[in-house]
């Protein structure tokens, strides 16, 4: 896939926030600062028209810049900790104009290496954690079997919308949900959510949907 | 001459505790970064490393922060500068308010930053009453 490939996937992945821009918030409001999917609506705005407008040739830089710009634009902690993931993933693919299914699994781990030493977060803290590393583990597997492009994203969805389910049961021990404590059971995690759906918009764009 | 910055969530917030610090520590290089470029709540990392370049000496710079994504914010900001310069940036995790004053004032006579750090974080010990 070249970089107009990946320029797809994003433009998706922007598609997919914006239209569930109420429901990330109203998931926000039950348990954080009720700004989650105006945040992201606002980064992934800024990604479109900055980065996705002229996408460079470089698929690594092209990474990099979404993250810088989801930095500097998202405004909660979700900005550095996308950003940080994004530019964590571009940086395994520093020169390259192409990115192969192979090289999935490895962008996933560094995204996730980024998220974890920004967050200070380990799983099972009510986190986008929660459905990354699942959805990490997923697709790793299946890359390594050898299954077809989408077959390996579907699992990967599946597995991070599993990890969404599984924070409704937890207490959220990170981030300003973790001032609820106990009354943070019941409710679903609004980075976990969005974590799922960037995945979902993976699959949905090798899928052609 | 160390300076301080204070980064969190809210413009207002930013204003009102960087008067307050004023107050005591005098023209000390002091900055506050609150809120989005595009006036939301919220935290900006650029503009964190705007105002580490505004207020920056060899001295370096001390950062306090209100709660939660200012660290982040704070954290990847001092990624974003060159390794020298981020060698003399410090984030201390001292009370926002006791610990700007006790900061400015140490700031304010010469100390340096691992003093004017270290007098931020002993006003976690210091009760209100």
């Amino acid at each position: 896939m070249d970089s107009q490939g990946v320029a797809a996937i994003i433009r998706q992945m922007a598609a997919v926030i914006r239209r569930e821009r109420e429901y990330l918030t109203e998931l926000d409001a039950a348990i954080g600062d009720a700004d989650h999917g105006h945040n992201m609506a606002k980064g992934f705005e800024a990604v479109e028209d900055k980065v996705l407008s002229a996408p460079d040739p470089d698929v690594g830089k092209l990474l990099q810049q979404v993250g810088m710009t989801l930095v500097s634009t998202v405004g909660g902690a979700s900005g550095p900790l996308y950003g940080t993931a994004f530019i964590r993933a571009g940086a395994q693919l520093a020169g390259r104009q192409q990115v192969e299914m192979a090289d999935l699994p490895r962008l996933f781990e560094a995204a996730i290496a980024g998220i974890q030493q920004r967050g200070r977060a380990v799983r099972g803290e009510k986190t986008m954690l929660d459905a990354l590393m699942p959805a990490h583990e997923a697709l790793a597997s299946a890359v390594s079997e050898g299954l077809a492009p989408g077959e390996c994203l579907e699992r990967a969805a599946a597995a991070a919308e599993d990890g969404v389910a599984y924070t409704r049961s937890i207490k959220a021990t990170k981030g300003r949900a973790s001032y609820l404590g106990e009354r943070s059971i019941g409710h679903q995690d609004p980075g976990a959510t969005s974590s799922a759906l960037l995945i979902r918009a993976i699959e949905q764009t090798l899928a052609g949907r | 001459m160390v300076g301080l910055l204070l980064v969190c969530h809210s413009p207002e917030m930013a204003r009102g505790l960087m008067a307050l610090v004023s107050q005591v520590a005098g023209d000390i290089p002091l900055a506050a970064v609150g809120g989005t470029a595009d006036g939301r709540l919220g935290t900006d990392p650029m503009a964190v490393v705007a105002a580490i370049d505004q207020i920056w000496s060899e001295d370096g710079v001390l950062v306090l922060v209100d709660l939660g994504s200012s660290v982040m914010a704070t954290e990847t900001a001092l990624e974003l500068l060159t390794p020298a310069r981020a060698e003399r940036v410090q984030l201390t995790g001292a009370p926002f308010v006791e610990g700007a004053i006790a900061a400015g004032i140490e700031a304010k006579i010469g100390r340096p930053l691992a003093r004017v750090r270290a007098a931020a974080e002993e006003a976690l010990n210091q009760p209100k009453f």
